[in-house]
């Protein structure tokens, strides 16, 4: 170890990757904090909470600025622990204390596996400095680099909301303050992705291909099953946070590109997928964002999360209407905005690896991938449809949506600014992911001139800005053209309801959209139904019926309920050993002390 | 600056040709299926006629509506024009090649059902909704589908743009056939019913909610929206055959402008083919459940994918 006392001095390094990392985590909390100084007067958090939330922003910079191990995990406990304090804001309903309990435990135990994958990494080069990791890399015994590449993507996996180790995010994400929602969706999980990116391509020399197999294999599920659920869901915000699980997925489909590239040894498969995964990261920052932001304003303004219960909220606030319609687009990776721009070049780089792959059993996986990552794109137009229409077209489904009233000026300006940044990194793609490219040199795909395009590997073009002028411009033609043909009015009528007056119990509830395919997937969601049917005492007339339908928690029951059960059991005979005898204790000790003295001998 | 007029005046040129087509294509299959069922049929020129009436019409807007059904018809609409400029027709390069590629052209497909099926859902009736979820939930399938087809077939033109795939496909000929294509072809026939709302996966001719899925959406608009709507529809309809014509069909296709009678000539000899194609299939199959639709897909996108693979493995 060096100096007298390791660890003692906190060490920080500034190169590409952090400064690409540091860039969006001052942006986004630049505009949660305009957001939280409006949102106040809704929340009052609790004394402190300010406080927490400026710390929290600090620890995650300085998980990205950190130097050496210790500085690192000083910064991802802290962050980890501002976190699950803000998470805790509403601490007096059970709900958010159960949900920040899952939270600190999920937390905690990742933290854990980043430690040994920390140990091991320093055992091997006798420092905790990042540096120097990077240096002894090549003198990892193989199989040691493998087991602490699986122990840090557990670790980093966790915080990402990866799948199976995402349980944690569609509880805490929704329980906490939106603006809390807004950076821990947008910006903290996105430090998972970092510790991931440092630990496969800084810390660790190229690593056999099943690495970079595993991520795509879990990135695809985690894209599908995230998008999936997040159409089960009728609470905005879990809807959000399951989204985010989705587009954590379509990061990782970049960096298992890349990483099966780097164990391959071809550059321009590794510029292009890493390109892809940090040009998600900062679209997927801005737009997860800016749908919390709006999921906040909605909340503030109905008072429940509950999509059932918005409706109409279009007349009543048009301002965030628009912005959550623009973050509603980018996110279902609509052209010309942001979403799709990424989407496009991870398409790309799935594509490229498939060519570039010698054996073709190698490019199934990318291929298969491709077609997981084409079937999320389409299911996230569903739930986007599905979120936006229900809130805020039609008819009010109750008296809170009716009194909605439009959020307040702070809020509005952070929504907006984010709405402009998703047209913007849409419309720029070219000089965002060149500037992505300066900033991290083994990402800087080979770019033409003007359109977004990797003509080195022959592949696709796309030119975003031609794109959106293109529509914009045949959009006002189909205005303008069939005027010539006269003027025509437009009447306002009834809306045709065979007859009857339109009322909001006729509109299509969110339930019932997502309905055909609920059941069209429901080998993989497992959707529950439960119908009763009171009859009136002694006659076959129906006094009541009642519907219930949810989806079973897959991973919950199968996956943390076994291990929970096991640990359990594991815990009943462990007890015999604590009896509560002092005479017992004693000889633990004394047995201890032996083994201590004859190990050290 | 002389290469921009050019994409510019090219791109009028086949976007005029497209939309003058569209509606007698619908006709021309109307008229087929009426024949082959036994029946007189409306005439050629019908769906013309229609167009003309409903752009001149008053339209009726539902209270409830809001600016999302006023302004969806417009970008329905700019989707699929600005589609039919990707896609090369004439010659084997489309108008705006390199603007976009298959994945643009798709994500204009899906930026256009965003914007129909909100609309769908903005009037508050249920018939919108019920078209607006079927709609979303087709297509979850059917976009992949489509998008692996075009993947496939991209394949050996070393990328997914598709000048560049039409462009190999001339220049190869005959031995560009391969048995990925059969298994493309297969599942993309497959994806343009389904995106067109044929039988067996939809119903064209009909209002009856127990079967609609497009027509659903569409049931609130009227006169100059409703007449946009539909020839927008028609506009995808034709877009999705030329997609068909140039990626599996590519003969006749003009390498210079001597040769755009002769390509035209090829060209609307296949749209006759593909006519007759699609009135075979609404005559002789009937309509699946609405809930049989996923597995008609799904065997589609594993079509898809299988012609993919095969690409990979065996081309």
């Amino acid at each position: 170890m060096e100096g007298p006392l390791p660890g003692l001095v906190l060490t920080w390094q500034l190169d590409g990757t952090s400064l690409f990392f540091a860039l969006v985590i001052l942006s986004i909390s630049a505009v949660t904090t305009v957001y939280a100084i409006g949102h106040a007067r809704h929340h009052h958090g609790f004394p402190g909470s300010s406080l927490l939330y400026l710390l929290f922003i600090l620890a995650m910079l300085a998980v990205v600025l950190a130097g050496d191990g210790f500085t690192f995990l000083l910064a991802w406990e802290t962050m980890s622990l501002t976190s699950f304090g803000l998470v805790l804001t509403d601490h007096r309903r059970e709900a958010v204390r159960e949900a920040a309990w899952a939270y600190l435990v999920m937390s905690h135990t990742a933290t854990a596996f980043i430690v040994a994958a920390f140990l091991l990494l320093a055992r091997t080069s006798g420092s905790l400095i990042f540096a120097d990791w990077t240096g002894h890399a090549s003198a990892l015994d193989p199989s040691v680099a493998s087991i602490i590449f699986m122990l840090g993507l557990i670790g980093f996996g966790t915080k990402a909301g990866m799948i199976p180790l995402h349980v944690w995010l569609p509880r805490a994400h929704p329980v906490a303050p939106s603006h809390v929602s807004a950076l821990m969706s947008g910006v903290m999980i996105k430090l998972g992705i970092y510790g991931l990116l440092r630990l496969s391509f800084d810390w660790l020399a190229p690593g056999p291909a099943w690495w970079g197999a595993l991520i795509l294999a879990l990135g695809a599920t985690s894209a599908v099953l995230g998008v999936l659920y997040a159409l089960m869901e009728h609470d905005l915000k879990r809807l959000l946070a399951y989204h985010s699980v989705e587009n954590i997925g379509i990061i990782l489909l970049g960096i298992g590109v890349a990483l099966v590239g780097r164990s391959l040894d071809l550059p321009v498969v590794i510029a292009v997928g890493l390109v892809a995964a940090l040009f998600h990261v900062v679209n997927h920052a801005t737009f997860k964002a800016l749908l919390f932001l709006g999921a906040g304003a909605i909340d503030a303004a109905v008072g429940t999360r509950d999509l059932e219960r918005y409706g109409g909220l279009l007349r009543r606030m048009p301002i965030t209407a628009l912005c959550f319609l623009v973050g509603s687009a980018a996110i279902s990776a609509l052209p010309p905005l942001n979403g799709f721009a990424s989407e496009w070049l991870t398409f790309q780089s799935l594509l490229a690896l498939g060519r570039a792959a010698e054996e073709p059993q190698t490019a199934l996986l990318p291929l298969l991938a491709g077609g997981a990552l084409a079937l999320t794109g389409a299911l996230a137009v569903a739930c986007f449809v599905k979120a936006f229409g229900v809130s805020f077209l039609a008819l009010p489904r109750g008296p809170h949506a009716a009194a909605a009233r439009e959020a307040g000026p702070l809020e509005l300006i952070a929504m907006g600014a984010l709405a402009l940044a998703c047209v913007a990194l849409g419309l720029g793609a070219v000089p965002v992911v060149s500037f992505i490219g300066r900033l991290v040199p083994s990402a800087a795909a080979p770019l033409p001139g003007s359109a977004l395009g990797l003509t080195s590997l022959g592949a696709g073009r796309l030119a975003v800005p031609g794109v959106a002028v293109a529509l914009v411009a045949l959009a006002a033609l189909a205005v303008f053209l069939p005027r010539l043909l006269g003027p025509v009015r437009s009447r306002v009528a009834e809306t045709w309801a065979c007859g009857i007056t339109l009322q909001p119990i006729h509109e299509y509830t969110a339930t019932a959209f997502a309905k055909p395919i609920r059941l069209m997937f429901r080998d993989i969601v497992r959707p529950v139904r439960d119908v009763g049917i009171v009859h009136r005492a002694g006659t076959r007339f129906v006094a009541s019926v009642h519907y219930r339908s949810h989806i079973a928690p897959v991973f919950e029951r199968y996956v943390y309920l076994a291990i929970k059960d096991r640990l359990v059991a594991v815990a009943h005979v462990v007890r015999h050993a604590q009896n509560g005898s002092l005479q017992t204790y004693l000889a633990y000790v004394f047995v201890a002390v032996l083994t201590a003295l004859l190990l050290a001998r | 600056m002389n290469e921009t007029l050019a994409s510019v005046g090219l791109s009028f040129l086949q976007l005029s040709l497209l939309l003058a087509l569209a509606p007698g294509l619908n006709g021309l299959i109307k008229r087929m299926k009426a024949v082959l069922q036994g029946r007189k049929g409306p005439p050629l020129l019908q769906p013309y006629f229609d167009l003309v009436k409903l752009l001149r019409k008053d339209a009726v807007v539902s209270e409830h509506a809001t600016a999302i059904f006023r302004w969806a018809p417009a970008v329905y609409a700019a989707c699929f024009a600005t589609a039919a400029l990707l896609v090369p027709v004439l010659w084997s390069s489309a108008p705006l090649a390199g603007w976009g590629d298959a994945i643009a052209l798709v994500g204009l497909f899906a930026l256009a059902r965003f914007a129909l099926a909100l609309a769908g859902l903005d009037t508050g009736s249920s018939f919108g909704g019920m078209g607006s979820s079927r709609e979303v939930a087709v297509a979850a399938l059917a976009e992949p589908a489509l998008l692996l087809v075009l993947f496939a077939v991209a394949w050996r033109s070393g990328g997914t743009d598709l000048s560049s795939a039409s462009h190999y496909l001339v220049a190869q000929g005959v031995a560009a056939v391969a048995p990925s294509q059969l298994l493309a072809l297969a599942a993309m026939v497959v994806v343009v019913i389904a995106e067109t709302g044929r039988v067996p996966a939809d119903n064209p001719d009909t209002h009856l909610e127990l079967t609609m899925i497009h027509e659903g959406m569409l049931l609130e608009y009227s006169g100059r929206p409703l007449g946009l709507l539909v020839w927008a529809s028609l506009l995808k309809q034709i877009v999705l055959f030329s997609l068909v014509a140039a990626l599996f069909f590519p003969f006749g296709v003009a390498a210079t402008p001597s040769e755009i009678p002769v390509a035209l000539g090829a060209f609307l000899l296949k749209l006759v083919a593909f006519a007759f194609v699609m009135s075979l299939v609404e005559s002789s199959s009937a309509k699946l459940r609405i809930l049989r639709v996923p597995e008609l897909l799904g065997a589609a996108s594993a079509l898809a994918m299988l012609a993919l693979v095969a690409e990979v493995v065996v081309g």
